[in-house]
């Protein structure tokens, strides 16, 4: 079965979904993902779903238990690229995503993540002494 | 006048994947706005979804409606499962029997223009969707 490819950019992960998912195939990077946040003490996850035409319930609950999960797990969040017509169809549907972190494009939500462990370096530097 | 229906099995998550690609192929077709076909896409992927899950299976006929008077998609999604018990109360958001949000039965309602469901304990569930273009 294909799988959706996780990237590591620094302390952050990227997973980018290019295709129409099966519920099979979202419910397996669920459980990667979870994974390589342990393996790789990743402290930020970027999810870029620009490619994606719509987000039904399903894909919604993958998405707020993906961001539920990440924070037990020390790791922050960030949903970008979503569309539109998404959006719109979203809140309508009544799944406004509470708990899950947006941003409008990539290199905004990797400046949250960013931003995150910049911040925490700096508090660290702090504490050394 | 609904013209050239087509019919979808739906017994795997792969069919619940090709039901979403078939409607999105007639709302673009019957000239819906983006708006519009998300709405529409994203309502028969909920009920494909609960077709599978919960109807254990069945069938989903897609139809362009082009007639006089308006010009859109209408779904009929239908299967042999164990029905409904409680029509009104799975309509109601946050209610589930399964593992979705609970958003599905009643959140398909919101999306579309049209929506009729009929179903009865021991035989089955029929639920017929329209959305038209404006």
């Amino acid at each position: 079965m294909d799988s959706i490819p996780i990237l590591k950019i620094g302390s952050a992960l990227l997973v980018t979904i290019q295709v129409d998912m099966h519920d099979q195939l979202a419910t397996q990077l669920q459980e990667d993902l979870t994974t390589r946040i342990v393996e790789h003490h990743a402290r930020g996850v970027l999810i870029d779903i620009s490619a994606l035409e719509i987000v039904d319930s399903f894909i919604g609950r993958m998405l707020a238990n993906i961001a539920s999960v990440s924070r037990l797990l020390d790791a922050d969040t960030v949903v970008v690229g979503m569309r539109p017509e998404v959006a719109i169809t979203l809140v309508e549907l009544g799944l406004g995503l509470p708990g899950v972190k947006t941003a409008l494009n990539a290199e905004r939500g990797l400046a949250l993540i960013g931003g995150v462990a910049r911040d925490e370096a700096a508090a660290g530097d702090g504490d050394d002494d | 006048m609904a013209t050239t229906t087509e019919t979808l099995a739906i017994v795997s998550g792969d069919d619940v994947v090709r039901v979403r690609q078939k409607v999105r192929v007639r709302a673009t077709e019957a000239g819906l706005s983006l708006v519009d076909q998300t709405k529409l896409i994203t309502a028969a992927s909920e009920l494909a979804r609960n077709t599978l899950d919960y109807g254990k299976g069945g069938h989903a006929d897609i139809m362009t409606v082009n007639d006089t008077a308006r010009r859109g998609v209408r779904i009929v999604f239908r299967d042999q499962g164990p029905g409904i018990p409680d029509v009104a109360l799975a309509l109601t958001d946050g209610f589930t029997s399964g593992n979705g949000l609970g958003h599905g039965l009643g959140g398909a309602r919101r999306l579309v223009d049209d929506f009729d469901i009929q179903t009865a304990v021991g035989q089955g569930t029929t639920v017929t969707i329209a959305r038209w273009r404006k």
